[in-house]
This record gives structure tokens, sequence and C-alpha cells, in this order.
């Protein structure tokens, strides 16, 4: 059985780890595919009803640029990968998701954003170029200048134009493997967005929300506004060795939680906690990178806490005129039903860069439900109240919405369409979610 | 204790996760194959993510007239050298196909022991090294299922251990690595217990770590040391009538 992060939906297909161009060729003969990285996208995007393609036997580095910072390396090889090997050399990812173990391959296939969207765009922005294996077998390297169309359909396009054998990124200096961190609580969501807006040159940013309050305190967050530190703001101990990482140990959730552990109250407790204990420890401190970017990765298989049946990720973006109005109506919507969610994330973005990746300036709203019927019930009137909004959704979290309301949010689904009848690529990538999404 | 490290069989998918696991810890590595110029990609890898040495050097672990010339070829003699040599064959048609057979104890047994005796005699001329083979948990007990190639790590296992007590107290030491099931390209498609089964990268690791501790005989799962243990404590009246 296949199934995404979320464990939820789980289908029969066949899942094999080709280790070349030739086995990718071969599974093509027998098509329909699909390629997967590492499976962190939480839907269905990375599974197939045909063949379900790995790419974590093809994760080689191939080269690295001393002076520019450039890494040319294949799809499977991970951003933690990427991190290990170059953090100690001075250079981090420009960006980076909520996870440290995606491939390069996922990252450019959901186009991914992370906490500096606002500031400096989306992972696609330092993407050189991609070199994408179409329906017949036959590699081409597309960029910005050569095979434009193919690039910014590559990024963000799921997959769906074809395998993404290897990539050039680009990775950005840093003087220390430290994070300043500046916390501060916000009452409300008028509250939250005007700190947003008013830190607008902060590097990256970042919102906790409790989405199980009402009335004034609607939205009430924990907003984490952090930059690269330098060498000298480190103490004097660090600073002999400022690139490298603190030794950690790894915690996993050895097995499904049971499902009631996970409901309305327990998640209420947790969340005032949270924001309680966040307010009081508001100011400014120093954070390894690990656990400023990457809270969850230090619990492996965090995703069985919320039992078998798995759970699912609503996250949406609502234009900025529209935002205070929508992500009102949805926090509204989400505290009736009790239904809270651990990771309710607030984010600002910034404009729309490529032709079908997800952001748009505006307001991110991320959260997590279990599967359940009070879930399954509230994820439509989320996505009306998107849709009334002008928002959009994120298809990396996705594994439940209809293709009407995919081509409601977005106009530019026909385009893409289009670009999938050619070279036969419809016929031959196809993931559960392109066909419930009719792509 | 940062000695160049040869991988003999350094495309196999153990072979090249010990290769990372050694140039993590700071060594240069050096991947031995046949056909070795393909695996300059993999080397170069090595070399990017770890900033090492590494360097690939054509060999053929069943041409044994040709092990000493490619001993002396080697540009240093490694500190350490990792055996990752092997092919399980199919049993079926090694039953029918005594060529078949014959060529399975040569990729498990004769080669890697003969190949390791070079390196054996050097390391001893020095006073220094570890030598490290990996072998099977088939070779601890002969299965219908697989005897041909449990026979022939059966050989190679007690080739390690007699090297083992020959160079103890000549500052050579031999490790004996069996894996137990691993997901690499040899167990490709066959449906193995998720508890029993490890990744090359665990192996890998454990590998670096037993030459660290210069432990003798190593399981990289601790459960295969008790499954083994049962398995071997079976009495034969009673052994031969099961279907393991």
């Amino acid at each position: 059985m296949l199934s995404g992060w979320g464990r939820y939906p789980k289908v029969e297909g066949r899942a094999t780890a080709p280790r070349n161009a030739e086995a990718l060729r071969d599974a093509l003969q027998d098509g329909p595919v699909i390629a997967r990285g590492n499976g962190r996208a939480y839907g269905d995007a990375a599974i197939g009803r045909g063949q379900t393609l790995s790419t974590r036997r093809m994760n080689r580095m191939i080269a690295f640029d001393d002076a520019t910072g450039v890494l040319v390396a294949e799809a499977g090889v991970l951003l933690g990968d990427v991190i290990n090997a170059f953090l100690p050399r001075g250079w981090f990812p420009y960006v980076t998701p909520g996870t440290k173990f995606v491939t390069l391959g996922g990252a450019i296939a959901a186009d991914v954003h992370g906490k500096n969207h606002h500031k400096e765009g989306g992972f696609g922005t330092f993407v050189d170029w991609i070199e994408v294996m179409g329906a017949d077998g036959k590699v081409t390297r597309c960029s910005p200048r050569r095979h434009k169309a193919l690039f910014e359909y590559t990024l963000g396009g799921m997959g769906l134009t074809g395998i993404i054998l290897r990539a050039a990124i680009r990775l950005r200096r840093v003087e220390s493997a430290w994070i300043r961190q500046t916390q501060t609580a916000a009452h409300n969501l008028s509250d939250v967005m005007e700190q947003f807006e008013a830190n607008a040159g902060s590097t990256y940013s970042v919102a906790w929300i409790d989405c199980l309050t009402a009335g004034d305190r609607l939205g009430r967050s924990l907003l984490m506004l952090g930059e690269h530190a330098r060498e000298d703001e480190l103490d004097l101990s660090r600073r002999r060795r400022p690139l490298d990482s603190p030794a950690k140990g790894k915690k996993s959730v050895p097995f499904n939680a049971p499902g009631f552990l996970l409901n309305g109250m327990t998640v209420a407790a947790f969340n005032a906690a949270y924001y309680h204990m966040g307010a009081r420890k508001a100011g400014t401190s120093l954070v390894d990178w690990d656990s400023y970017f990457y809270p969850l990765d230090a619990i492996l298989g965090w995703n069985r806490i919320y039992g078998r049946r798995g759970f699912m990720q609503f996250q949406c973006v609502l234009p900025l005129s529209a935002a205070k109005a929508g992500l009102t109506a949805l926090l509204r919507a989400i505290s009736v039903t009790g239904q809270g969610s651990f990771l309710a994330v607030l984010k600002r973005m910034g404009p729309e860069e490529r032709r079908f990746s997800f952001p748009m300036e505006g307001y991110t709203l991320a959260l997590d439900f279990p599967v359940n019927k009070t879930s399954l019930a509230l994820m439509p009137r989320l996505d009306a109240i998107t849709l009334d909004h002008g928002g959009r959704f994120y298809l990396a979290k996705d594994a439940r919405m209809s293709a009407d309301t995919l081509r409601a949010a977005d106009d530019r689904v026909t385009d893409f369409e289009q670009m999938r009848a050619k070279a036969a690529r419809a016929r031959t990538f196809q993931s559960v979610q392109s066909e419930r999404l009719k792509l | 204790m940062t000695s160049p490290v040869l991988i003999l069989g350094g495309r196999s998918d153990i072979g090249l996760a010990t290769a990372h696991a050694f140039a993590a810890a700071g060594h240069d590595v050096m991947l031995a194959a046949r056909g070795a110029k393909s695996l300059e990609p993999d080397a170069q890898d090595i070399a990017i993510r770890h900033r090492v040495t590494a360097t690939c050097h054509d060999f053929d672990a069943v041409d044994l007239s040709a092990h000493k010339r490619f001993v002396d070829s080697l540009p240093a003699l490694p500190g350490t050298v990792v055996c990752a040599v092997g092919s399980m064959g199919d049993q079926f048609e090694n039953e029918k196909d005594m060529q078949k057979s014959a060529a399975v104890m040569r990729a498990n047994f004769e080669g890697p022991a003969t190949l390791l005796g070079h390196f054996a005699n050097l390391f001893e001329a020095r006073g220094s090294g570890t030598i490290v083979g990996i072998s099977s948990v088939a070779g601890d007990r002969g299965r219908a299922t697989n005897y041909v190639y449990g026979s022939a790590k059966a050989g190679f296992t007690a080739f390690l251990s007699g090297l083992r007590n020959r160079l103890a107290g000549r500052g050579v030491h031999v490790v004996t690595v069996k894996p137990g099931f691993v997901n690499t390209a040899m167990t490709e498609g066959m449906d193995l217990p998720p508890a029993l089964t490890a990744e090359p990268e665990q192996v890998g690791a454990a590998i670096v770590k037993a030459c660290a501790k210069r432990r003798n005989v190593v399981y990289t799962l601790p459960v295969w040391r008790l499954v083994m243990m049962i398995i071997r404590a079976i009495p034969e009246p009673i052994f031969k009538k099961l279907s393991l």
C-alpha cells in the first residue's frame, strides 16, 4: 500500500526504486508513472495507480562550485544531505520547507516555500536549471533561458511534466549554524498581521496560530522572526567553531497513537499552554538551524501521532486584499467545530513567481486535521471560504480537493492542461492526485 | 585513524554505503570493482559530500591470477580493506548447473578469501591494518533454499576466523560482518521481514564502528545473533525436515 506523509489516502500500486536513466526508460514503457522523492507530500501527489518511481537510489551530488555556491545534484539528494555537506563549509539552502527530509526533486516539483518567501521567493527562484525526462525517455535541460515553459511548469508541476533527474541549485553564504530568533506574542489576528507587515524586512518570519480561540482572541499567535546569525553575534565558546551543529538525540514515534488521544480538548490545552509559554519566552535568542527550521524533524515518524487513519493538511493562500476577512472566516469555521490543529501556521507570502506554483502575494494558512467525519465535513467549508476570498490551494498538502474546486481557485489550470496535452505528458505522468483533479 | 580505506566490491550497495561511512569519518576511499570507470560518479559524490579523496580501481574478484597485479597496482597500501564482494546466484540454477554453482562459490569464497590473503600478508609485514570481510548469516547453517551461496559464505567465515586467529598479536585486526537481510539490489523484489532487514547505510555505519572498537564478529541488527543462535541449536534430525 502506498500513501503520502499524512498516510491518507492509501492505494494499491507498484513502487520501484530505479538506479539509472535506463531503468527509468524501461519503466516508462510500462506507464503511467509518477516520480516520488522521500514521500513528504502529505496527500496523494506522489503515489500512482500505475508505477510509483522512487528517486531515492538516484541521489548523487555531481559538482559544487565553491565560488558561487552552485550545487549540481541528482533529484534524490535530500535537503538534509545538502545541509550536512555544505553548512560546515558556510553554505545553506536559500529556501527550505519545514522538513529537511525532502528531496531536491520533490522540492522542485512542489516549488516549496519557506519562512523567507515574502522577501526572497520560493525554491524555484534559486534553481538554475533542471533536467527532465519526458515521456519518450529523452532528457531535456530546461532553465529560465532554454525551454523556459518546461522549466516554469516543472517548478510547481507536481511531477506531471516529466521525471526530474538532476538540477543545479544555488546555496547562500552563512557565517554560522545559528539563527537569531525574535519571538513575540500577538493577541489576535489583526495584531499578528500588523506584526508581519511591520517586519517585512526580516529574512524569516512565520507564526504559530491558535485556531481554537474565538472572539477578540481569535487568531492569537506567536510570531517567530529569524536571521542567520553573524559570527560576531555568537558567544565566545561557539565563535571558535561557528558552523558546528550541536549534537542532538532523535526521538521517534514507535507506533500509531490511538485516535482518541488527539481531540478538541487535548489540542486546546496544548495550544493554551504553548501560547502562554511562548508569550513568556518572548524576546531574542540564538537557536541552532535544526531546531529553528525543522522542529518536527526531531521526532521521527511524527505523522503516526494521528493514529492509523492518518491525517490531512489544509493549506491555502489568500490575496492580500481579502486576507483578513478570509482568515477570520476560516478561523471561525474551525474554532466552531473544536477540531483544532497542533500545527497551525500563518505566513506572509511574496508575489507569484511562476506559472503553476502555489504562492501568491498574501497570507497562507496551513493546518492539519485527523482523518475523521468532522474534519472531512469541515474541509469543503474551508475550500468554499477560500474560494470566496479569491484564494488557492497547495497541491503538496492536498489529498481530497475536487477537480471543480481547483478550477474555481486557479484559472492557470487551463494552460497547465494544455502543457500536459503535449508530448504525451498527460498519458504518461499520472498520480492519484492528478487523476482526482483531472489534470 | 584516517588512513585510506579500500572497498572491494565498491559498486555494491553495502560497499558504497560503507565507503560513505568511512569518508564521513574523514578517510580517503578507494573503490574497487569490475568496470571501475563507471563508478566515477559515485566517487565524485563521496568526494563532494565528505571532502575526501575518492578514487576508482579496476579489478575482478574472480580472476584469481590477476589479484597480485591488482594489489601491486594500488597507489598506496590502504590502512583498512573491506571486502563487499559477493553474488547470490539463483539456488535452483545452482542445483542444476554445476558451472553456475562453482561460480557462486568462487565469487563468495575463493575470490574474496585469496584476495584478502594478499592484504593479510602485506598488513602483517607492515604490522598494522584492519581487514573487514562481509560474510553472511547464510553461512551459519546450510539450508535447502540457499546452501550453495551459504556454503561459500561458511567457508569465508571460517577463513576470516582463522585469519583473525593468525594475525592477533601482529597488529592486524580482522572483522567478520554478517549483515542479515539488507535492502540492496541483490535482494530487490524479495519479500523481506522489515524487523530483520537493515538498510545499507546501517551496515556501513556498523562496519565503521566495528573497526573503531575492534569487534570480531558483528551482526548488523542485534536480533540476528539470537535468530542464528536458535537456528544453529536445532538438532539435525529436526532441522532436515524444516523448510526455512
